[in-house]
């Protein structure tokens, strides 16, 4: 026999441990050494989704639709999955702006409204009530059931019990008194509560941990293992029907698509969620781990549903225990007395951790939300006047979670006992799913804006009034069940469950349907149709574009006016108490390298906004910005203003990219100009160069003729041998001008591209007799010995032949130039080579400097100093036979070594067309 | 004998046409074929005129010119350029280095020994 004193001295045995953990993590935080710093505990925290409805609700579920439970937990963790995106942005957000609830989130967004605050706060609530009731009925069915230990007896077979023993009052008085224990022991500037969340990630390990222990009882003691359990099941028809998921029993694809999309939004939107996920990260990487240790939880808990449904099932064959309860009833009818009582503390663990973190939540929605706003603008209160605030916040919301779980307890009496747990707790996820579409429209889309989300939010609720919350009241006894059956005022098109005629539906997807027409509806058409003001346009760039700010003072840039910062010291302190107030503003000023209050500093926009963010954290985003206005005096930024700074913004970073490029595009410019003009220098001194040595070539054999005609002409009586000799001198320099002019013509045909040669058959044998004969005088004139080696036949190359004699001349006169008179010696020779032939002159002079090989094949150039080491020759000739070699597909080159004489080579082409 | 004159030139045909002209005007002709020859043979033979190619090897003529000026028993030699090198600037180098005259290539045979007879009055 389990006495309920017994039942009830272990539950406040656990309150009590839970509330060490809390107070220990507590101490912790302030030592500045937080146990909560940890993506394992944070996950754990967020486990808080699994409450009593997990805990007692997916087993009645189960029992009854099969594996339609299951979208509850699908739902989260294909969210999850987008966490890194969607999760990260709204953590940052709420970071950068102190966000303290998900009320304030959305009123700051929209230009940091009081009344769209006001509206989620109180869409919250409503919706969140039936959830906290839940919690309730859990609690003290459970705590009934276990009490008529080891009878199992259902409660409503007992009546209704006087208001003096409902347990339910007392469940939730002593849970208000808990959360206010936990939540309001002081007040933080960040909303942080690290000894609540260490208290609720116990909470998850204990909830699972009684789950798995009824699991694995259920699995393996009173069944032989899953394989049995389910043998057993699919023998009776009924269950089998419900282990398909779409057959009918577990719902339509259209009740599942709803289910899996309201539980993406519950993730994200329940208060409580957005509690521990937004308000209560410590760090942003946290989220990594989350985002696959949540999903992993909710596995893990939802692995024994069916068995255990299942099994109740089974055991209880006549209907008469409800399903919702086997987790408890079955350790009861197998008298497992202890186990029993861990189920019990179990679902305790999941609705206390329930109830506290949301009540926390929403009575922080409401007190900085709700009432205060509402208290500063009630100018009789002289709320400004007042020195110290913090003990006013704090019994505002003492007052709030009282007033809540009162509500909630209400709502239980009223509508409760009508509905399942799983039924309940859907009504209040379609509750918070309307918050969806203004917080992702929010934080991705600019063009939303206040009175957009007013409408969307409006329109939203009303429809989910309508068609779930009148209903379930009606459902009740509390309205007229004819509104439901016939409409009101018989109008059948508006019937609750069956809005203008769709029918067919379950009553959540139904309304899911409509609710959410009507506000992504609203919120996007009256959002298009109004152009947002300032503080709109503002508001929207901070939070979608959070990622491109940096810092925590992206908000500054908007502020201009006067202030003082002894004003907005005593304004931060009247709100949060001299000493938070006496370290913001220290560590303010140590950033700044300054001392507080030794030197003073300017309130400037930063420090204005530092405070409003600071005071947000305590009363909310725009309750805050009412009271930093009093006391600072701000010039009103008009619309053109704040896109002005926005753009600015922008526009110097696309600017000074441009100018960037513009730079170095300049850059580029100037060093292709400084090329060009390096080369037209280089051109123009080479054109200098050109002129002034063909001149001079051409004047040295003009200056002979010129001597010697007149000589012959003023010395009629010459002796005949001089005049003809002097003659001869005559034609020889003639020739020699002759020659310099065709070589000018040959360089500038070749420059120009016009050379008009003839491509024929030549035979390199015949070239080189032809040439070596050709210059044989000279060769003994000098005394040089000439050498020829050819093979005996050699292949024809493709070639102008008076072209390529005019190569082996320039390159025979130049090696006759550089060799010494006298002990001069010329190579020829001829060689065949893979595809070409290679003709070698090689003499004994005295070589060519390794500078200068690479330069004498350029016009006019000549070895050596040529004032002081004047070659015979125009400069000319080298360029010339380089370019007829390449003309014809060869090569000119020349290896040489000072003193060891030089050697020139070229090759031809064979084999082409021959 | 009218006085002795060196030529210092490393284009053969142009030699035999001055030393042609030149002996047949009567003068004592000598003959250099490079800069460092026409440097030696100066001093060897302190001729009274030296008619000077600029581009010759070893030695240029602005440097065999700046040479006898600068030795104190040449004085009284005279030294004539003649250069195919006719821009401003080539002249203005060989009137710097000290020539008295420079005359650019091709030149007038009868100008040349008119002008060779005013710098050597006999």
């Amino acid at each position: 026999m389990l006495h309920g004193s017994v039942i009830i001295l272990t539950s406040f045995a656990y309150l009590g441990l839970l509330f060490a953990i809390a107070y220990f993590a507590d101490q912790r935080a302030d030592a500045g050494r937080p146990v909560i710093a940890s993506p394992y505990v944070y996950s754990l925290s967020l486990a808080v989704y699994a409450t009593a409805w997990t805990f007692y609700g997916s087993v009645g579920r189960a029992a009854s639709d099969g594996i339609g439970f299951l979208p509850i937990y699908i739902g989260p963790t294909l969210m999850i999955a987008l966490w890194w995106v969607v999760m990260r942005k709204i953590l940052r957000i709420s970071r950068q702006n102190r966000i303290t609830s998900l009320a304030d989130f959305i009123a700051s967004r929209y230009g940091k409204s009081a009344l769209l605050g006001g509206l989620v706060t109180v869409i919250a609530v409503i919706g969140i009530l039936p959830y906290i009731s839940l919690q309730l009925k859990a609690i003290s069915t459970s705590y009934f059931i276990l009490v008529q230990y080891p009878a199992i007896i259902m409660p409503d077979e007992l009546g209704v019990a006087p208001i003096r023993q409902d347990t339910a009052l007392w469940v939730a008085l002593i849970l208000a008194a808990f959360t206010i224990a936990f939540g309001t022991r002081h007040l933080d500037t960040a909303e942080h509560h690290q000894g609540m969340v260490a208290a609720i990630a116990f909470e998850s390990l204990v909830k699972l941990l009684a789950f798995l222990a009824v699991g694995i009882y259920v699995t393996f003691v009173i069944y032989d293992g899953f394989g049995d359990l389910f043998a057993r099941a699919s023998a009776v028809p009924k269950l089998l029907a419900m282990m398909t998921p779409l057959g009918g029993v577990a719902g339509s694809y259209a009740s599942w698509v709803w289910l899996t999309v309201l539980s993406m939004m519950a993730i994200m939107f329940l208060p409580r969620q957005f509690q521990v996920t937004v308000i209560e990260n410590l760090d942003e990487k946290h989220l990594r781990k989350a985002i696959w240790l949540l999903p992993a939880y909710m596995l893990a808990i939802n692995v024994f549903v069916l068995p255990i449904a299942f099994g109740g099932l089974l055991h209880f064959p006549d209907g008469n225990v409800d399903a919702d309860t086997f987790v408890l009833t079955l350790p009861m009818a197998g008298k497992q007395e202890l186990l029993a009582l861990l189920v019990f503390i179990g679902g305790l663990s999941a609705a206390t951790g329930m109830v506290i973190v949301e009540t926390i939540a929403l009575s922080t929605m409401v007190c900085n939300d709700l009432v205060m706003p509402v208290l500063l603008r009630m100018r009789s209160l002289r709320l400004n006047e007042r020195p110290d605030l913090t003990g006013l916040l704090l019994s505002i919301r003492r007052g709030a979670i009282v007033l809540i779980l009162m509500l909630g307890y209400l709502y239980f009496k009223l509508a409760g006992e009508a509905y399942a747990l799983v039924s309940i707790g859907l009504i209040s996820f379609a509750a918070v799913a309307q918050f969806a579409p203004v917080v992702l429209g929010g934080i991705f889309w600019k063009g939303g804006t206040r009175i957009g989300a007013l409408c969307g939010l409006l329109a939203g609720f009303v429809v989910w009034l309508y068609t779930l919350l009148l209903p379930a009241l009606a459902r009740s006894g509390w309205m007229p069940i004819g509104f439901l059956e016939h409409g009101p005022l018989g109008i059948e098109l508006l019937k609750p469950l069956q809005l203008f005629g769709l029918s067919g539906l379950d009553e959540i997807t139904h309304a899911m349907i409509w609710s959410m027409l009507a506000n992504i509806g609203a919120y996007v058409a009256v959002s298009l149709s109004a152009s947002p003001n300032a503080d709109e346009h503002r508001q929207a760039s901070l939070f979608v574009d959070v990622f491109k700010q940096t810092g925590e003072t992206g908000g500054a840039r908007f502020w201009r006016g006067t202030a003082s910062a002894p004003d907005l010291f005593n304004l931060l302190a009247r709100f949060m108490g001299w000493t938070l107030a006496d370290s913001v503003f220290r560590e303010y000023a140590a950033a700044r390298g300054r001392r507080w209050p030794e030197d003073g500093l300017s309130a400037d926009a930063e420090l204005v906004h530092q405070v409003e963010v600071q005071l947000a954290g305590a009363i909310g985003g725009a309750s805050a910005r009412v009271m930093v206005a009093a006391v600072a005096k701000e010039e009103a930024l008009n619309i053109d203003e704040v896109r002005e700074i926005l753009d600015e913004a922008s526009q110097v970073v696309v600017y000074s990219h441009r100018l960037e490029q513009k730079s170095r595009e300049l850059e580029a410019a100037t060093n292709e100009l400084r090329g060009a003009n390096e080369r037209l220098t280089e051109l123009d001194r080479m054109k200098d160069d050109f002129v002034s040595t063909v001149t001079h070539e051409l004047r040295t054999p003009l200056t002979s003729i010129r001597a010697f005609t007149q000589i012959l002409l003023d010395d009629p009586e010459i002796e005949i041998d001089q005049r003809t000799r002097f003659l001869g001198i005559i034609t020889k320099e003639s020739e020699r001008l002759t020659r310099l002019i065709n070589q000018v013509l040959d360089v500038s045909k070749i420059e120009s591209g016009k050379e008009g040669w003839q491509t024929a058959r030549v035979d390199m044998k015949e070239v080189i007799a032809d040439t070596v004969s050709a210059m044989s005088q000279v060769f003994q004139e000098r005394h040089i010995a000439v050498e020829i080696s050819t093979p005996d036949r050699v292949i024809a190359v493709s070639a102008d032949v008076d072209r390529i004699i005019q190569v082996m001349l320039n390159l025979l006169s130049n090696a006759v130039k550089f060799c010494d008179p006298g002990k001069g010696r010329i190579e020829i020779v001829l060689s065949e080579q893979p595809g070409s032939l290679r003709v070698d002159v090689r003499d004994n002079g005295h070589g060519i400097a390794p500078a200068d090989q690479a330069v004498i094949f350029d016009k006019f150039h000549q070895a050596g100093d040529t004032l002081t080491n004047k070659p015979h020759g125009s400069g000319l000739g080298l360029y010339i036979s380089r370019a007829i070699v390449e003309h014809f597909g060869g090569r000119l080159w020349v290896e040489s070594s000072p003193g060891l004489g030089a050697r020139f080579s070229f090759t031809l082409p064979t084999g082409e067309n021959l | 004998m009218n006085g002795k004159i060196l030529i210092a030139d490393d284009e053969p045909n142009i030699v035999v046409a001055l030393e042609y002209l030149l002996q047949r005007s009567g003068y004592e002709v000598h003959v250099a074929r490079d800069g460092d020859e026409a440097l030696s043979q100066v001093n060897a033979l302190l001729p009274d005129l030296v008619l000077l190619d600029v581009m010759m090897p070893r030695r240029n003529g602005y440097e065999v010119c700046k040479a006898i000026k600068a030795r104190a028993e040449l004085q009284r030699t005279k030294v004539v350029m003649l250069s195919a090198k006719g821009r401003d600037a080539e002249v203005n180098l060989g009137m710097a280095a000290g020539a008295d005259l420079y005359i650019t290539k091709p030149f007038s045979t009868r100008e040349l020994l008119a002008k060779i007879k005013t710098l050597l009055p006999s």
